[in-house]
């Protein structure tokens, strides 16, 4: 598909769209596989494991996050793609292949088919818009006219026809990660490589990005490997994501998967900003056993994507007075993932049985404890 | 009177030749010398650290030798190169070997100040090393290499005074044959009000050359 096509639309008129839930990246080919993937650096102190048994696959066309707290090896683990990081064990293969042997000349041609955009955009100060776009066809030996085409259609695209002449230092922070991703997909990638793309901008011109990225990988089919320590950014969009920990994989799979059913603790805390705690009042209140017959049981019920929530079926399946206390609820790629605090009184049902009842209904169901009567 | 300005004349074209010569091979000489040291050293791109080493070295030896002692020194040198020992040629010598290596470090400075999120971003877009000298290094550095050549200009025509010393001429001699040697006051003077006007244009141009290469702030 030409980049022509994805200029029909204007990028400042584009708005985040959920995924459609049919395309399951699951069926699609590997386009990206990490082997046993470790590194190791020498450090002053001693050797430091910065990744260790990485073992994953990256389908073609999917957004594929990587998330984890500073120093996790998020970084290290991009940047073997393309092979700015080399790794001291296990390989990487794209479509299939070992770059690990790869000389400066097979790296050169690899790394013009694996676009990187950067957290502080690191264009050439020097250099003006039109200059920061055409310089990986100028270093291709790319012709005149060509090069002179390829960035007046990749400016259009990010929607900076007008820049052409200016300098970076002339742009705001959104503008210069335009001019950042022109320069990554000036050679038809078939990868594009994001580290912390949008840590370095406010959150509206972040969701213009990651808005403008999601339009890229939609229309051109483009394979997006992505480095993050928001949540928000992967709810926002990505299909996959992986948990690093101190260079370890801690958990991995399908978005909806992960935020509805969070497995490790770390998965858990990078999820906190996104997820209320319990209300304070209730907290105060709240107690571990059934003190009086009018206290009332406190559920938490998660949906973790598996199945449509039918509201009806649950509260008739308590029995009693159901109130409704707190919610986070939200649709990601077409799947109801959240959370919902309900107090129930007067159920004559023990806490057992509530459980078992509401389990036919949602996910998860857990009995938090017990609100006293005021 | 004439007579003093037809001399004052002579000095002055001495003192740009001998400068401009020299400074014209050390800016031709030093780039490549910064870019050696900088891209050589640890973490570089054309990383060699033994030859960085041994570069740093001879670099810092010539540093280290006073300018009035290593034109001395290079007498055999320079009888070598320009066939004498006597006259504005034979100062060049002296002052181009005392100027590269001190423009060479100032460069460097300015070429290692270039982020390293630069060089990181044309590697990712499939520059060749060279390439990143070419298209990243330099004319990332050019505005503070500018600076850098503006002080060594200055510097070397300090030190073309001294090259007076072995008979160079130029303007600094003259203030010593006349001013000190012959107690001539006004003749001083008046070569220290030219010497004053040379380094401010040069300095004023130096300065607003770099402000205008310079990008970084709009």
């Amino acid at each position: 598909m030409s980049i022509v096509n994805v200029a029909l639309k204007q990028p400042h008129e584009l708005q985040p769209e959920p995924a459609p839930p049919a395309a399951e990246p699951r069926q699609r080919e590997v386009h990206l596989r990490f082997v046993g993937l470790g590194k190791t650096y020498q450090a002053a102190h001693g050797p430091v494991q910065a990744l260790r048994g990485i073992d994953l696959e990256v389908r073609r066309g999917e957004v594929f996050g990587i998330i984890g707290r500073s120093g996790a090896g998020k970084s290290s683990l991009l940047r073997t793609i393309n092979r700015l990081e080399r790794p001291t064990e296990g390989k990487v293969l794209i479509d299939g292949e070992d770059i690990g042997d790869y000389d400066e000349e097979r790296l050169v041609l690899l790394r013009r088919r694996v676009g990187m955009i950067f957290q502080h955009f690191n264009l050439m100060s020097a250099k003006t818009v039109g200059e920061n776009v055409e310089l990986p066809l100028r270093v291709a030996g790319v012709p005149r006219w060509e090069r002179e085409r390829k960035v007046t259609e990749l400016l259009h695209l990010v929607g900076l026809e007008g820049k052409r002449d200016a300098y970076p230092s002339q742009l705001s922070g959104g503008q210069k990660q335009r001019v950042g991703i022109a320069r990554a997909l000036v050679h038809d990638p078939q990868i594009l490589l994001c580290d912390e793309a949008t840590s370095a901008l406010d959150p509206e011109t972040t969701q213009s990005i990651l808005a403008l990225l999601r339009e890229i990988n939609r229309r051109l089919g483009l394979t997006i490997v992505l480095i993050t320590h928001e949540m928000a950014v992967i709810r926002e969009i990505c299909d996959s994501v992986v948990v690093l920990e101190r260079g370890e994989m801690v958990e991995r799979g399908p978005v909806w998967r992960v935020f509805g059913d969070p497995r490790h603790a770390v998965t858990r805390t990078l999820l906190a900003p996104l997820q209320h705690g319990l209300p304070e009042d209730l907290l105060l209140r709240l107690q571990a056993q059934r003190q009086r017959a009018d206290d009332r049981a406190l559920l938490e019920l998660r949906f973790t994507g598996e199945r449509e929530p039918d509201l009806a079926a649950l509260i008739a399946s308590l029995g009693g007075e159901v109130s409704l206390i707190a919610s986070n609820v939200e649709r990601i790629q077409g799947r109801t993932l959240g959370r919902l605090l309900l107090t129930v009184r007067g159920s004559a049902r023990s806490a057992d049985n509530l459980l078992h009842r509401a389990h036919a209904h949602v996910d998860r169901v857990e009995v938090l404890g017990y609100v006293a009567a005021a | 009177m004439s007579l003093l300005l037809e001399r004052l004349w002579q000095g002055l074209i001495d003192t740009l030749l001998m400068v401009g010569v020299s400074a014209a091979i050390a800016l031709l000489a030093g780039i490549p010398l910064a870019v050696l040291l900088v891209t050589s050293g640890k973490g570089g791109i054309f990383e060699a650290p033994r030859l960085n080493a041994v570069v740093g070295a001879i670099v810092n030896l010539f540093r280290s030798v006073p300018f009035l002692i290593l034109m001395v020194a290079l007498i055999p040198f320079t009888r070598l190169i320009v066939g004498t020992t006597y006259g504005v040629w034979a100062a060049v010598v002296p002052l181009t070997i005392a100027a590269t290596p001190f423009f060479a470090r100032i460069a460097e400075v300015s070429l290692r100040e270039v982020d390293h999120g630069l060089i990181e971003a044309a590697q990712a877009m499939g520059c060749r090393r060279w390439h990143i000298v070419r298209h990243v290094l330099l004319p990332e550095a050019l505005p503070g290499i500018v600076g850098g050549f503006t002080i060594t200009i200055v510097t070397m025509i300090n030190s073309s005074a001294m090259a007076g010393a072995i008979g160079a001429g130029g303007l600094g001699d003259l203030a010593y044959r006349y001013g000190y040697q012959r107690f001539d006051t006004q003749v001083m003077v008046t070569v220290i009000v030219v010497l004053v006007a040379l380094v401010s244009l040069i300095q004023i141009s130096g300065d607003r050359l770099a402000r205008r290469l310079n990008k970084r702030a709009s």
